[in-house]
């Protein structure tokens, strides 16, 4: 399936890409005539998208326009509640994830979330790393000690914490948590890394070392992140996608989407005309 | 609720500016009127209260009172003693808090993981319809008088342990060398063993919705983050669920325990009323509670009567501090979530 | 996988066994109820509540025990309900954040759970030793203070959910304290009241050992206070621990008699509870 008719086939116009920076290469995840329920209210309408792989997505738009609806059907975690359900397909490499019958806790090995609130488990450092990887991996000591060095390493925690490994997650800061959560993501080698709000708990310096962080996951992961701050979209990544009240807008290149959107709604609402 | 030196509404009318007005000289008197309800309800309210004290302070005051005659008699052997003879007038209470441990102890062996399970079925798998009238089932079973389960145990629950349970585990275990001491003994059908179950179905209700309760104080986006990670719905409740709730959980487990402790009438119904301590759960023995209901009317003599008010101060010495463990505990975790 | 199709079946078991232990818990129910319909039903009929307690092997009905349980569980309430509501008032009104509330509210959560054996033996020291005989005053008070602790607590936990602003709007009136209490407080939150105070009728129903050595027994209809009283819980005791069928079936009636009522009073406070919550 080329990217020619796969942009084909959906209502929404996406620009073609300009510069090897912000060619998309492969598509990681593509979403297809997805509505998404909470019960009889249907919160998502009809959206295509889709994620290219090691690359950033970032999905912008007011309160209520769905995005972190959206988020959460790539992971399926929305299965944890009855009245909420999804219809329409969502292909990971390919295959829809939405199918019936689908093994969801490997699909959760491979897409990984970033929670808004940061959500350390009530067990040391270590043991909150060291939990996941465990899932997957029988590991001597030594592995396993690596494995967890290098998730924290990767998340630009180790420095910080190597000499507390021990002591309980929740002892550390907002930042440090939110970045442990990431480091614990990361430690189950996951595919995708869906970040949902992940800095809008956090004050101004933790925010911009996540950011940071995000810039260097991105060679290895296919990332897509929500966020309500507008610059830190412009900041972070390669595409960007605007939802309002439940449907896609507009989807491109991040620098084309904030300098000539071709959409009215989409340069209304960076232009701070509302939201 | 006064400041010094500020006036109330009363005094500021009582005081009145200008010519005493019939209307306002009738609406002091009615201030002062509604002053004086208010004080004696104030301390009425209050009274009240510290009668509550009193019913506790009391209760073990008079426990104590009439412990005195036995305990000074026997002393510390009191509690250490076995033989229970009320011809010769020398007792012990050892049989006793002998059988009511070993029975609370079976029944926690039991209640504890069906409560902590069903607790997990209601939490996570259990369809939405189905919650309420499970929920009300198991608040039925916790509002059937003891009694109830009193003569369901000796009339239904024993006679079919004494025709299966029991003989099966008589043979499974007879050859194997402690365990055949322990389920040894002549099936009767009554003793240790089913006063056990019996309480264990009793206290399976407290553990159950206390538990499902802290179960469900847990924050959802805590267990999205685990299940994130790919764990299975056991590996969610073991490893994210109980550890933040465990405080909660052993509160209502050391409440379920309280009431083990205390049970009389479902006990005393099943036990066999034989104050001698056995190593077989399957032989007959006695509680403390089972005790006092049996032979409390028929107590002749000081002694006797007195002993078995000194088995009622153990009862309750050991109930409270369990119970005030577990409200200690209980009260931690409300703290934390709310 | 290896590990992961053993974490799959661990999973599966355990969420196989607690299907399982919710059935087992269920069956109890069914079991119970079951057997109580099974043996009392039979028993039923206008007799029971008509004719007294019989000797073994004659005829008779339970209706001293019915009778006398009414009365005592009526005295009881009677005399517990309005110590717990002013306790639970003071606790959630007066003295919300004073110490004493503090410490009765420990109290009262100790005295709920405890055995109510020992609270027998408490009534026995202090009311039936020193008079020398047994009466249904004594097994009134005993059950009086199982229904204490349980009315505190339903008060004070539905006073406490007043919102303050009802309070503040009744004061500002001009309302002295009391007045907002009984005219406000009281108000709003009347049927969790008295959802508590049926829930403390339910309790106290069943109540055997307390009763065994305060109001004891007694074999004939009997509505004097101050004599030894006939209860259902005792009697239920007596006949089903003897030797005699025609006792052991009356017990069974009576088990079923009181069942139905602690149910009937169970679904009666549920039901208001729903309602002052919806309204």
């Amino acid at each position: 399936m080329s990217m020619a008719t796969l942009h084909n086939q959906t209502p929404v116009p996406v620009v073609a890409h300009t510069s090897a920076a912000t060619d998309p290469g492969e598509t990681k995840i593509a979403v297809r005539n997805l509505n998404f329920y909470y019960g009889d209210n249907r919160a998502l309408k009809g959206v295509d998208v889709m994620l290219h792989a090691r690359k950033v997505t970032a999905f912008i738009g007011p309160s209520g326009c769905g995005k972190s609806t959206l988020l959460r059907v790539l992971n399926r975690v929305y299965d944890l509640y009855p009245n909420q359900r999804a219809e329409g397909e969502v292909l990971l490499d390919g295959k829809n994830i939405l199918a019936p019958g689908q093994d969801l806790n490997l699909l959760r090995a491979r897409v990984g979330m970033v929670f808004q609130k940061p959500t350390p488990f009530p067990m040391s450092i270590y043991e909150n790393i060291a939990f996941g990887v465990r899932l997957y991996d029988r590991l001597s000591k030594s592995d396993l000690d690596a494995r967890v060095e290098q998730a924290l390493r990767r998340a630009a925690l180790w420095e910080e914490v190597k000499d507390k490994l021990s002591a309980n997650g929740l002892s550390l800061s907002g930042g440090q948590q939110q970045r442990l959560c990431i480091a614990r993501t990361v430690a189950v080698k996951p595919e995708v890394i869906l970040l949902d709000e992940p800095c809008s708990a956090l004050d101004p310096i933790a925010t911009a070392k996540i950011e940071e962080l995000i810039d260097e996951l991105k060679d290895d992961y296919t990332i897509a992140i929500v966020t309500h701050n507008m610059q830190q979209a412009a900041r972070c990544s390669d595409f960007t996608a605007f939802m309002y009240l439940g449907e896609l807008v507009e989807f491109g290149t991040t620098s084309k989407m904030f300098t000539t959107p071709s959409d009215r709604r989409t340069q209304d609402y960076i232009t701070g005309r509302f939201g | 609720m006064q400041e010094p030196g500020r006036q109330s509404v009363v005094d500021v009318a009582l005081q009145g500016g200008a010519v005493a007005h019939p209307a306002t000289v009738s609406r002091a008197r009615v201030l002062t009127n509604l002053r004086l309800t208010d004080a004696a309800f104030h301390h009425l309210t209050r009274g009240a209260a510290i009668a509550v004290l009193i019913i506790l302070g009391g209760t073990i005051i008079s426990l104590i009172h009439g412990s005195i005659p036995a305990l000074s008699t026997f002393g510390l052997n009191f509690l250490v003693e076995e033989r229970w003879n009320p011809v010769t007038e020398r007792f012990g209470a050892l049989a006793p808090i002998y059988g009511t441990l070993v029975t609370s102890t079976i029944a926690m062996l039991i209640a504890v993981p069906l409560g902590l399970l069903i607790a997990l079925f209601l939490t996570e798998l259990c369809p939405m319809w189905l919650r309420r009238p499970i929920g009300i089932a198991i608040e039925l079973l916790a509002g059937i008088p003891s009694i109830i389960y009193g003569i369901w145990g000796l009339f239904v629950l024993s006679p079919f342990l004494q025709r299966t349970l029991q003989p099966a585990l008589i043979d499974t275990f007879g050859d194997i060398p402690v365990l055949s001491t322990l389920f040894a003994g002549p099936p009767y059908g009554i003793g240790m063993l089913t006063a056990g179950l019996i309480l264990a179905i009793m206290v399976l209700p407290f553990v159950t919705s206390v538990t499902r309760d802290v179960f469900e104080a847990v924050p959802p986006v805590l267990k999205e983050a685990a299940y994130g990670l790919g764990c299975t719905t056991w590996e969610v409740v073991r490893y994210v669920v109980l550890p933040y709730a465990r405080v909660g959980v052993i509160g209502a487990v050391m409440l379920g325990l309280g009431r083990a402790l205390g049970e009389t009438m479902a006990v005393t119904f099943v036990i066999g009323n034989a104050h001698r301590i056995s190593a077989s759960v399957l032989a007959p023995g006695t509680t403390i509670s089972a005790t006092i209901a049996n032979e409390f009317t028929e107590a002749v003599g000081d002694l006797y009567t007195s002993a078995l008010i000194a088995l009622g101060l153990i009862l309750f010495v050991i109930t409270f501090i369990v119970l005030a463990a577990a409200r200690y505990m209980l009260a931690r975790i409300e703290r934390r979530i709310g | 996988m290896d590990l992961y199709a053993r974490r799959k079946l661990r999973n599966r078991i355990v969420l196989g066994l607690s299907f399982g232990a919710t059935g087992l818990g269920l069956g109890w129910l069914v079991l119970i109820l079951g057997a109580l319909v099974f043996r009392g039903a039979s028993g039923l009929s206008l007799q029971v509540f008509t004719e007294m307690t019989p000797p073994p092997g004659a005829d008779g009905g339970l209706l001293n025990p019915i009778v006398g349980s009414l009365i005592l569980t009526g005295l009881a309430v009677l005399i517990g309900t309005p110590v717990g509501i002013l306790a639970g008032t003071y606790m959630a009104e007066y003295g919300r954040f004073s110490k004493l509330t503090q410490v009765v509210r420990f109290i009262n959560d100790i005295l709920l759970s405890a055995p109510s054996i020992v609270i027998g033996l408490f009534v026995y020291e202090v009311m039936v030793a020193p008079l020398g005989h047994f009466s249904g005053t004594a097994g009134a008070v005993a059950l009086a203070v199982l229904v204490v602790p349980v009315v505190v607590r339903t008060t004070e936990d539905m006073l406490s959910l007043v919102p303050k602003e009802l309070r503040e709007a009744a004061t500002a009136l001009g309302m002295p304290r009391a007045y907002v209490i009984g005219k406000v407080s009281y108000r709003a939150a009347r049927a969790g009241i008295i959802t508590g105070v049926l829930l403390a009728i339910a309790r106290i129903s069943g109540e055997t050992a307390p009763l065994l050595f305060t109001a004891l027994n007694n074999q004939f209809f009997s509505v004097n206070l101050n004599a030894p009283m006939a209860s259902l819980p005792a009697v239920i005791f007596q006949f089903a621990l003897s030797p005699y069928e025609d006792w052991q079936r009356l017990a069974w009636t009576g088990a079923l008699i009181i069942t139905m009522a602690v149910l009937a009073l169970s679904i009666i406070a549920r039901a208001l509870a729903a309602s002052g919550k919806s309204s």
